[in-house]
């Protein structure tokens, strides 16, 4: 088990909370302690920054041959997505026919299941995203 | 950059890649090593360092310090000869073949020995995935579902849609690989594939198929180097290390500038054209990274082969091929060679040496004076590309 | 002030089974099954949703709605029979995705299907404690659930996943609960021994001395006290463990088939669980207007009653509604799925190392 290195990141996991260099208003996820433009200036300078979950595919792909932990979700869409405020992030898209995905379309962030260390052991939650439609906000 | 002392490769070995039910992972070590040393014709006890590539000893079979344990099998404990384990995911082979470089251009040693293995095939194959997976970043990437197929995967949809890459292209790769592997009696399959067969075979991560993919294999290769005026003297057909560059990015590639290509094979490339002082179009033989074809698409592109955008109606106009402009992967590449993790970077430098020498059989290439290989660590955090030169 | 609803969110999952899909594995004729209980599909959540995303969801689409500071939540309480820990709190993970953590108090309810109105009426007394003993702005009721029925069961026509928060305060309240009463007894009609996957019920049992005699008791109780008639209200909303109960019972209570519409969806979701007439009262907070009143009585087996008299005030003239998905949004957005996809979905099916 390996309950601490999952707990420790588990509100950027959550909220999909990066972070923000204070001087160059760069945003970062996940987070990050230096900026890589401003470098030793951003010490002690990097905020918290929460991004909002909107966002759209850059790139996807349907996972037929998964990682042990989703072998029970197989297959699933896995994708990059360029958040609205800058950044890029990796997820899965969930609640479609994986046959719809396209580059461009417009996810938004949801909250669920990623994978749980067995039977007995902890869960982890964290965001994967969906298309955008009707009833989204 | 410019080495203080040169280096000249003057022996190699390798297993036949594959699985190897029957041996070990220290018994595949000691046999690509001792064939290394007698193809050398050196002595054991002139050697002065080991380095030794693995990725993952410590998840494929619950051991680490793997250096110690390779060093023993060899017989070279006796005189306590420095042996370090490198580590770069499935760069470690070209990591470590870089590190015995440095070792005898600072002086340290003049006689290095370094080997490139890995044992994938006593654990399945869904847990091998998951271990090579760690190549990626376990945080941000395979927890939220990636492997490494899968995010080349990524890569190639993306490489599809900017620059009008085909399926049938990225197939072809494979079916090109497939064919010169079948002219390498050491790689893992012998067998040529048709572009149909690649086409229809089962999905692993969209748009790549199963034989988009490289296998899980065993196998070990190694190397010995030496200084190059005492290469010259210890044999009749050194082959000449002209240039050493590495590179790296983010392990994950959301944190990367783009998806369509590696930064890190520009930049290592970069810096090995520069020590060696050639231009891509002076290669004529190379040895990239296909652990999926997307891969070599974009390796082709990125050590300046081919535009960008070109990798792909290049391989299907056969400039890649053993006959083409440039032959790519004569070895059978990762994916027909196999592809033990931290021994490809070393048969990489070993399909060169073999090439550059004049020796590569039914796959050789005419009179080749430059050879490259290229190794990227999971999804291109880590790029090595090294440039031989026949003298 | 009395206080109430400030702000409500509500999460169904994606995917649906017909009743004539679960029949047709079981050698039933599943339209006549679905017809006698009154459902059309019942949601599926996804295999990687479980009471605690749903709950999360829920209470982010509440948050969504209003411009209130999670920290100012005191108390996040989570109504379900489906926890996806049998010792861990599902309202810390909530507490934690949504912001409120740290200076609040959090704890799991369980009372079957009454669960999360249950949390409703903590809620209540904790906002109006006196401020000096435990001071809060807000407590959050949640009630979220996956349920599940035993394969080829009965309750497998049924049972569904879904969600409903509510924020609970005094400032800008959209709908006042001016009364709220309970009805307990010890009454075993439903139940889940602890370590076993699917609950159990007394079947028929469940109904007349069950179901409703606590539910009319308890809309009863509320309208003796509160000195009201059914004609009273503009709304009616009872627990919906299928489609015909809430008829039948607001049939025999004097309520008009119109009056309890907007918070019948079980028809269309299955029964939500711990969510369901929570469920049902947001349908019907989604198309009411200013001095509009609400009778909402919910049922957990076991058993007992929560009854509610909830009057709508001007405040949910501003209410930024269409900042979240309404439940009838929600509703039509379902994917159906064949009895095999949902095994899959419901991990019915054993995997490797398992």
């Amino acid at each position: 088990m390996a309950v601490a290195r999952y707990w420790r990141q588990q509100e950027q996991r959550y909220s999909l909370a990066g972070s923000k260099c204070a001087i160059c208003n760069g945003s970062f996820f996940p987070k990050r302690t230096i900026c890589p433009t401003c470098h030793r200036r951003s010490i002690g300078k990097m905020e918290k920054f929460l991004f909002s979950g909107k966002g759209k595919v850059v790139t996807y792909t349907i996972v037929h041959d998964p990682i042990i932990s989703y072998a029970d979700q197989s297959p699933y869409v896995l994708a990059v997505i360029a958040l609205e405020e800058g950044d890029l992030v990796l997820g899965q898209i969930v609640d479609c026919d994986p046959r719809i995905v396209d580059i461009d379309l417009d996810v938004e962030m949801v909250f669920r299941r990623l994978s749980a260390e067995g039977a007995s052991g902890t869960i982890q939650y964290g965001f994967k995203f969906r298309l955008m439609d009707v009833g989204s906000s | 950059m410019t080495l203080s002392r040169e280096v000249a490769v003057i022996g190699i070995g390798q297993t036949k890649f594959g699985e190897i039910w029957h041996k070990s992972f220290r018994e595949i070590g000691i046999e690509a090593g001792l064939r290394a040393i007698q193809d050398a014709g050196i002595e054991s006890s002139k050697v002065d360092s080991i380095y030794i590539g693995n990725m993952s000893a410590g998840l494929f079979l619950d051991q680490e310090h793997v250096a110690s344990m390779i060093a023993e099998e060899v017989g070279l404990t006796k005189d306590s000869v420095p042996a370090t384990r490198v580590e770069a995911a499935d760069a470690s082979g070209g990591l470590a073949f870089r590190q015995a470089i440095l070792d005898i251009s600072s002086g340290m040693s003049d006689i290095v020995v370094v080997g490139g293995a890995e044992k994938m095939s006593d654990v399945t194959s869904q847990i091998a995935t998951y271990f090579t997976a760690a190549g990626a970043d376990q945080s941000w990437e395979s927890l939220f579902g990636a492997t490494i197929p899968s995010l080349y995967a990524l890569m190639a949809r993306k490489h599809m849609h900017d620059f009008g890459t085909t399926r049938e292209q990225l197939g072809l790769v494979s079916v090109k690989n497939h064919r010169n592997g079948s002219l390498n009696p050491d790689a893992q399959f012998q067998k040529e594939i048709t572009l149909e067969q690649v086409l229809k075979a089962g999905p692993v991560s969209t748009p790549l198929g199963v034989f988009d993919c490289a296998p899980i294999s065993d196998g070990a290769a190694a190397i010995v180097l030496a200084e190059l005026d005492l290469a010259r003297e210890l044999c009749t057909n050194p082959i000449k290390v002209s240039g050493t560059g590495q590179g790296s990015d983010s392990l994950s590639i959301a944190n990367r500038t783009e998806l369509t290509g590696l930064k890190a094979t520009r930049a290592a490339s970069k810096r090995a054209y520069e020590m060696a002082g050639i231009n891509p179009s002076e290669i004529s033989v190379a040895e990239v990274h296909d652990s999926c074809t997307i891969g070599e698409i974009m390796a082709i592109e990125d050590l300046g082969f081919f535009e960008k955008g070109d990798g792909g109606p290049a391989t299907e106009r056969g400039d890649t091929s053993l006959e083409g402009i440039i032959s790519i992967n004569t070895s059978g590449g990762l994916k027909a060679r196999g592809h033990p993790l931290g021994a490809t970077g070393i048969a990489q430098i070993n399909e060169i040496v073999l090439q550059l020498r004049g020796m590569a059989g039914k796959r050789q290439v005419k009179d080749p004076l430059y050879g490259l290989a290229q190794n990227v660590g999971g999804t291109g955090g880590t790029v090595i590309v090294h440039i031989l030169e026949a003298i | 002030m009395k206080a109430g609803i400030v702000s409500y969110g509500i999460y169904i999952p994606r995917y649906r089974i017909t009743p004539a899909s679960i029949g047709a594995v079981w050698g039933q004729d599943g339209n006549s099954m679905g017809k006698a209980l009154g459902i059309e599909s019942k949601s599926v959540p996804a295999p990687d949703e479980d009471a605690a995303t749903i709950a999360v969801e829920s209470a982010r689409r509440m948050l969504r709605r209003v411009r209130v500071d999670p920290s100012r939540i005191g108390a996040i309480f989570v109504g379900s029979e489906s926890h996806p820990y049998a010792v861990k709190p599902t309202a810390t993970i909530v507490g934690e995705a949504i912001g409120a953590t740290p200076v609040m108090t959090a704890a799991d309810f369980e009372f079957a299907c009454k669960a999360g109105t249950a949390a409703i009426q903590a809620c209540l007394g904790l906002v109006h404690m006196d401020d000096n003993v435990m001071p809060m702005d807000y407590a959050l009721a949640i009630g979220s659930d996956t349920s599940q029925g035993a394969p080829g069961n009965a309750l497998e026509y049924s049972a569904s996943a879904g969600g409903v928060s509510f924020l609970i305060g005094k400032d800008d309240v959209i709908a006042k609960i001016d009364h709220s009463i309970s009805i307990t007894t010890d009454t075993p009609d439903f139940w889940r021994r602890e370590g076993m996957k699917y609950p159990s019920h007394a079947e028929r049992f469940t109904g007349v001395p069950a179901y409703f005699k606590h539910v009319e008791m308890c809309a009863s109780k509320v309208m003796e006290n509160m000195g009201t008639k059914p004609g009273d209200y503009d709304y009616a909303v009872f627990h919906q463990p299928n489609g015909k109960f809430p008829v039948n019972v607001a049939r025999k209570l004097g309520f008009t088939s119109e009056k309890i519409a907007p918070g019948l969806w079980t028809p269309r979701i299955g029964n939500t669980y711990s969510a369901s007439m929570m469920m049902g009262l947001a349908g019907i907070l989604d198309v009411a207007k200013p001095n509009d009143l609400i009778l909402g009585v919910s049922y957990g087996s076991g058993a007992g009653s929560d009854g509610f008299h909830i009057e709508i005030t001007d405040a949910i003239e501003d209410f930024n509604r269409s900042a979240s998905p309404l439940v009838a949004d929600e509703a039509g957005l379902g994917m159906d799925i064949d009895y095999a996809t949902y095994l899959k979905f419901r991990k019915k099916i054993k995997m490797e190392g398992e």
